[in-house]
């Protein structure tokens, strides 16, 4: 499990990005980290995993604290899924996933047979077996992201962490994501995931934390935390939350206002909102 | 039973994993080599025959043979010109290939060649200092080597920012050294007399004419051990050249591998150019048939591009001793032959094969 205790890191020393965060998270669920753009997602990740320094607070994990490990010794605590993996030279899908076995290898040559089974199962978890054999920078982007994310199952660190793994992707492919952390979840490890949507928190994850500017906002289960208050806290009056069907559905506020007479000459004005929005 | 059971299920579970088509061709690769020393050995200006040469290479290699079995003159031929010149070149060939491979592993970048650090240039400075100022320097080799490594040194204090060396921090760097160097070879050039400059000029564009067994000693040896060592180390370089984060989130520190391979490679690097000068090609062009012929994984790409880089390095000197009745310097062999070549691979394999 993770547990972050008053952890506060600033870029320039004026400016805190992260003011006192802690939390925690349990083995086996699944954390949606949610925030406005800027409010330190990503600096949060980047502390945890001492790419940046922080000064105050510390991370725990499995009540073992991080400071003071080795690279080696931290990437069996955690593993991470970038925003944007810049692809290098054209590796085959499966050695990419193999290469999430580094932090585990024995000698210094080569991997065992053992890793290369660990490596397969990663394949058949996240469903991409049939793209083993091929170049990873020739898929699409939704494809490298599952690829990428088989590396780190493959890993088996104790906490998984993705930054914005839906960000790219089609409908179905965010839902088969959310889906595929769940069930990486369930099998015993911490994931945690930040994201923009606060319905795919609502859907897929056991907890939240939101994230405001500098600070943590709230803290629990996503269908008490992710209410018209707590968003009003980080967005201005910009969410409605509803009930259908046994769970909740964050929307537009402007689209409550309307009565369902209007929904029609609301349909026909979408295309003039749309239009604002791109000039914005 | 039951053991039984998991045997064939691992066994089938290997198959997708199988790099039995890569060692094949590092294992033809190797032969390829051998057949090529066979020809090399046999090729020059002064014609000797197939059965001569061998005669006289194995009476010289037996310790028991008699000394007057075999003819004085292509003793020396076979033994002090062409086995040391062939030697140097399968030397040098394989390290400009790795060095190549892993400078481009390490910089995530299919365009860097060994000499991005300013590792030529630098050399470059050292020999024509050497050749206008003879008494100056012990010999020209030393010259050119120390300051090879002092434009990298250089380059990568430059480039060393609060603890980190970004890449593009590191190639600027490089290019700035690099650039520097090249204006103080101008320099030399200018004020150099006639002679002086002719060989200044000579040195540049490479060659072998010089190789002794004292070469041969001092490369081979240090190219092998820099060579196993990068091997070893391989898979580390598969892992960088993800990107430093994510290198560091798979357990491998970052910093300390780039010093690691960028100073095995750029020791290796300096003492190729410091004994048979700037050689041009080896190094952006055999990483790349490497990777073409068995994909990026380093572990396969590495061996296959030191064969491929000693294999091309010996047809390249092999001519340019025989094509004509001089010597023709093997850098611009490197280059003609070379450029069309890659053109070649890149027109039929197509962009997959580069950096998507």
């Amino acid at each position: 499990m993770l547990k972050i205790e008053n952890l506060n890191f600033a870029y320039n020393k004026n400016k805190p990005v992260l003011n006192n965060i802690s939390f925690e998270v349990e083995k086996g669920r699944l954390c949606g980290l949610f925030g406005p753009n800027g409010c330190g997602k990503t600096t949060l990740f980047k502390c945890c995993l001492r790419f940046l320094r922080f000064e105050n607070g510390s991370v725990n994990i499995n009540g073992d604290d991080i400071k003071g490990k080795s690279v080696k010794e931290i990437a069996k605590l955690m593993s991470y899924v970038p925003q944007e993996h810049k692809p290098s030279f054209p590796y085959l899908v499966r050695d990419v996933v193999l290469m999430g076995r580094t932090p585990h290898l024995k000698g210094i040559f080569g991997t065992s047979k053992d890793d290369k089974k660990i490596a397969k199962e990663a394949l058949k978890l996240v469903g991409i077996k049939q793209l083993a054999e091929i170049p990873y920078n020739q898929l699409s982007g939704g494809q490298r992201q599952l690829v990428i994310i088989a590396r780190a199952v493959a890993q088996k660190s104790k906490v998984m962490f993705l930054d914005e793994p839906t960000s790219a992707l089609d409908f179905s492919n965010q839902i088969r994501v959310w889906k595929l952390l769940r069930n990486i979840a369930a099998l015993g490890s911490t994931v945690v995931a930040c994201t923009h949507d606060p319905n795919h928190v609502i859907w897929f994850c056991d907890d939240v934390v939101v994230m405001g500017n500098g600070g943590l906002v709230a803290v629990g289960s996503p269908q008490e935390i992710i209410s018209e208050p707590t968003l009003d806290k980080i967005y201005e009056k910009v969410c409605s939350v509803e009930s259908i069907k046994k769970t909740k559905v964050v929307y537009p506020r402007e689209f409550s206002k309307i009565d369902k007479k209007n929904r029609k000459k609301l349909e026909s004005d979408t295309s003039h909102v749309a239009n604002t929005e791109g000039e914005y | 039973m039951h053991f039984r059971h998991l045997t064939k299920k691992s066994e089938k579970e290997n198959i997708l994993f199988d790099e039995r088509r890569k060692i094949f061709i590092i294992l033809f690769l190797l032969f390829l080599l051998f057949i090529t020393f066979i020809i090399a050995l046999v090729q020059g200006v002064y014609e000797i025959s197939f059965f001569d040469v061998y005669h006289t290479f194995f009476n010289h290699l037996n310790p028991y043979g008699d000394p007057n079995n075999i003819n004085k003159l292509y003793d020396v031929i076979i033994w002090e010109i062409r086995l040391p010149r062939i030697l140097v070149s399968l030397a040098v060939g394989i390290s400009l290939a790795i060095a190549g491979a892993v400078y481009q592993g390490c910089f995530r970048n299919p365009l860097v060649e060994p000499y991005i650090l300013g590792v030529e240039s630098g050399a470059a400075f050292g020999a024509a200092l050497a050749i206008v100022i003879p008494t100056f320097f012990l010999s020209l080799q030393v010259a050119a080597f120390t300051f090879g490594i002092l434009a990298v040194f250089g380059a990568y204090l430059l480039a060393r920012v609060r603890g980190e060396t970004p890449i593009i921090m590191l190639i600027l760097a490089g290019v700035i050294i690099g650039s520097i160097f090249a204006a103080f070879v101008s320099i030399l050039k200018y004020i150099a007399t006639d002679a002086a400059l002719r060989e200044i000029v000579f040195w540049l564009m490479g060659g072998f004419y010089y190789s002794t067994w004292q070469d041969v000693i001092l490369i081979l040896p240090t190219v092998f051990v820099c060579f196993l060592l990068l091997w070893f180390f391989s898979w580390k370089l598969n892992i960088l050249s993800m990107g430093d984060e994510e290198a560091q989130t798979l357990g491998v520190n970052p910093e300390y591998y780039k010093i690691l391979f960028i100073v095995i490679a750029t020791l290796i690097t300096a003492i190729s150019v410091s004994s048979v000068g700037i050689i041009a090609w080896v190094g952006l062009m055999m990483p790349h048939a490497a990777r073409m012929l068995l994909g990026p994984d380093h572990r396969y790409m590495l061996p296959a591009a030191a064969i491929m880089g000693g294999i091309y390095l010996i047809i390249c000197d092999t001519l340019a001793r025989t094509l004509t009745s001089g010597e023709i310097p093997v850098g611009i062999l490197t280059s003609i032959i070379g450029a069309p070549y890659l053109m070649y691979l890149i027109r039929t394999k197509g962009k997959g094969s580069f950096v998507g």
